[in-house]
């Protein structure tokens, strides 16, 4: 049975973590993940769980940790922020193109310079080509089914690939909101044991990360390249049957009130949630908004995102990171990308907000409202705006 | 008298940016003191502020470069070594000071700050050790004494910490000592011989966070950990630094344990190249002037 209670989101992802029944937690501090990681490290040395805690050295270490032992075949699991994501570059690559099938939680967070801890997309954003399933998350309800989802798809033995939960860092790892928490059971009725591809294994010895030289590398890219591309369909019956265990239904792209909407809004996050309300308002003075919140980022959903801006004449994109001198926003630039085979496709107005922290408020919703409207009747598109900049 | 004495401030003031006052330390907690120190121990040595240079990694200690009105330098966490190793290496004639804390420096940064020891970088490098990621909310660290008490240890650490002095021997510094904050003035006069001292300088202050790690292991507040450093401190100058690791509740050797000569980065890179290449090679440019 489940529980209804009162939970912060990060506590929450930790508990999901612990009814997964991980093996190893590697991690090295950093704000705003740590809440995450200590409370692994409190179920592991209570006994709830039975996993290896992993303090390491740095991200570098534990990214590294993380692939040996995924490698061996334990269900294996780290979270990181900002730096931290940045630190595991290197490493972050390794996993996919060795199968393996690592979970981790990114607490969004700006990059530096200057410092910042606080909330936004850059660190993910720049983590993009990885080559890792990638999903966004809204509130902690979220968190915790999509992390348990997330062991599930990772380990399907026709995707087998590393996957990432998007969260972002303090305005929703910290908030404490009303969960309903599965119980073991019912997690691993939806979960089976991690059978892994493949592992290092002394009596059927594999060798894995050997050079790829030219005759192979390419092959060895595609491959890769259709793995992830081809983890769609997977994707989507595993989140049928996570409606199927827990109630409750996600797609790679979610719609809210954009069937009759005049313009669309497209989020990312947990900003989706201010824009509901946001969205809600605006229907109240008779306007029609509607809002396309992309749960999915890797594998890019192209084929539910055409269908879900349709025929409307006017998409903005809300981006938390900047792409700097190119396309301003990166989320922006992929959605146009998408549409770029579409026969007809909207105006696509960018819209930078929320950067570093900075509050993203109902007002500033009802403003890039505004411009939407104003795109429209113009039948022009503005240029980038960088929301609530001050001069 | 000088200005600064019959001026109603302290005299530290003249050496911070006291816009960004407050700092965020907290009451009680051990980095202050490294601070007004380092000030003293300027003053003392009559330092021309121009010519030097703070960098700090990230961290409760990292801090330290924000708050300091000379060239400084914020760095991300682990960096704060190969910055500055940069730095010198641009501009020899500068005096180059890092400052940062235990999880900076050995953990995330421990490669740079074996290799900088190594190759002798030129660099005076003050870690405050306070046994914990302070900033981060306590986690286990590198130097967490065995069966304390840390938010990803919540009973107790069960890895060796390393014992910093001895880490920092082998691996090559030409100048270790370690003071508590409690030994202000034996931590002033380090800080200015090491500034004299061509080298790779290492000095470990143990610090009181109160906040974190004491509360966590129950130490008692600031004062309390004043109290343990003033009972419980050894001074053995000169101490093997293979017996000077630190134990829970165990008393903590302080003193000037290594002070030796060897030829610095650019100094052996240039005896190097001018013995192989005679008079084709053209020397670096002299470092600071001492
Ligand atoms: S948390 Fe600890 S180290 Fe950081 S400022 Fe407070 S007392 Fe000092």
């Amino acid at each position: 049975m489940e529980r209804r209670i009162g939970m912060e989101a990060s506590i929450a992802m930790a508990e999901a973590v612990g009814l997964c029944d991980a093996d190893v937690v590697s991690a090295y501090p950093i704000t705003p993940q740590t809440h995450i990681v200590e409370h692994l490290s409190e179920l592991v040395a209570n006994g709830e769980l039975d996993a290896n805690f992993v303090p390491v050295e740095s991200e570098h270490s534990a990214m590294s940790v993380c692939c040996g032992s995924s490698a061996a075949g334990a269900r294996t699991y780290t979270a990181t922020s900002s730096q931290g994501l940045a630190l595991m570059h290197e490493i972050l690559f390794i996993a996919p193109a060795l199968r393996l099938p690592i979970v981790m939680a990114v607490a969004n967070r700006s990059l530096s310079g200057p410092i910042s801890i606080w909330n936004d997309h850059s660190d993910i954003m720049a983590e993009r080509d990885i080559g890792w399933i990638q999903v966004f998350v809204e509130n902690a309800q979220e968190a915790i089914d999509l992390t348990i989802w997330s062991f599930r798809i990772a380990e399907d033995k026709r995707v087998s690939l590393p996957t990432i939960v998007n969260f972002d860092g303090f305005i929703l790892s910290h908030m404490i909101e009303p969960v309903l928490m599965p119980d073991r059971e019912q997690v691993q009725d939806f979960l089976p044991p991690f059978e892994p591809l493949q592992r290092l294994d002394i009596d059927n010895p594999v060798s894995m990360g050997p050079v790829g030289i030219p005759d192979v590398y390419t092959e060895a890219k595609y491959v890769q390249h259709k793995l992830l591309t081809d983890a769609y369909g997977p994707i989507v019956e595993t989140f049928g049957e996570l409606e199927k265990h827990f109630g409750r239904k996600y797609r790679p792209v979610e719609t809210y009130r954009a069937d009759d909407a005049d313009v669309l809004l497209l989020t990312m996050g947990a900003l989706g949630e201010t824009a509901m309300t946001a969205v809600d308002e605006r229907r109240k003075r008779g306007q029609k908004v509607g809002l396309i919140k992309l749960r999915l980022f890797r594998p890019f959903p192209y084929k539910d995102l055409l269908n879900a801006i349709g025929d409307k004449p006017v998409l903005g994109v809300m981006d938390r990171a900047v792409s700097f001198g190119g396309p301003v926003g990166p989320v922006a630039s992929e959605v146009k990308a998408a549409l770029f085979s579409a026969r007809k496709h909207p105006l696509v107005p960018e819209f930078i907000v929320g950067l570093g922290g900075r509050d993203t408020s109902i007002a500033d919703f009802h403003s890039i409202f505004d411009d939407l409207f104003e795109a429209a009747e113009r039948d022009t598109t503005p240029d980038p705006r960088f929301v609530g900049l001050r001069e | 008298m000088s200005k600064e004495t019959n001026k109603e401030m302290n005299p530290v003031e003249p050496y911070l940016r006291m816009d960004r006052m407050p700092h965020i330390w907290c009451s009680g907690c051990g980095i202050g003191i490294v601070v007004n120190c380092f000030v003293r121990a300027l003053q003392k040595s009559k330092v021309d502020i121009n010519k030097l240079a703070v960098v700090s990694g990230i961290g409760c200690t990292g801090r330290i470069a924000g708050y300091f009105k000379v060239d400084s330098f914020h760095t991300t966490h682990g960096r704060p070594i190969p910055f500055a190793t940069g730095l010198k290496t641009a501009r020899p004639d500068m005096n180059v000071w890092v400052f940062s804390g235990e999880g900076d420096l050995v953990s995330i940064g421990g490669n740079h700050f074996i290799h900088a020891a190594r190759r002798n970088a030129d660099l005076k490098v003050i870690c405050v050790n306070n046994f914990t990621y302070a900033m981060t909310g306590g986690q286990v660290g590198p130097t967490a004494p065995l069966h304390s008490i840390a938010t990803t240890a919540p009973y107790g650490t069960y890895d060796q910490p390393f014992n910093l002095p001895f880490l920092a021997e082998s691996s090559g510094a030409v100048y270790v000592a370690r003071w508590t904050t409690f030994h202000v003035r034996q931590l002033v006069k380090s800080m200015q011989e090491i500034k004299n001292k061509p080298g790779f300088s290492f000095l470990e202050v143990i610090a009181p966070c109160p906040t974190i790690y004491q509360r966590r292991n129950r130490l008692g507040d600031g004062l309390a950990g004043m109290r343990y450093y003033k009972e419980r401190s050894k001074v053995v100058n000169g101490a093997d630094t293979r017996n000077v690791d630190i134990k829970l509740g165990g008393d903590i050797i302080v003193g000037k344990f290594i002070d030796r000569d060897r030829p610095t980065q650019l100094e052996a890179m240039d005896q190097e190249l001018s013995h192989k290449l005679g008079d084709k090679y053209v020397p670096y440019p002299t470092g600071v002037e001492r």
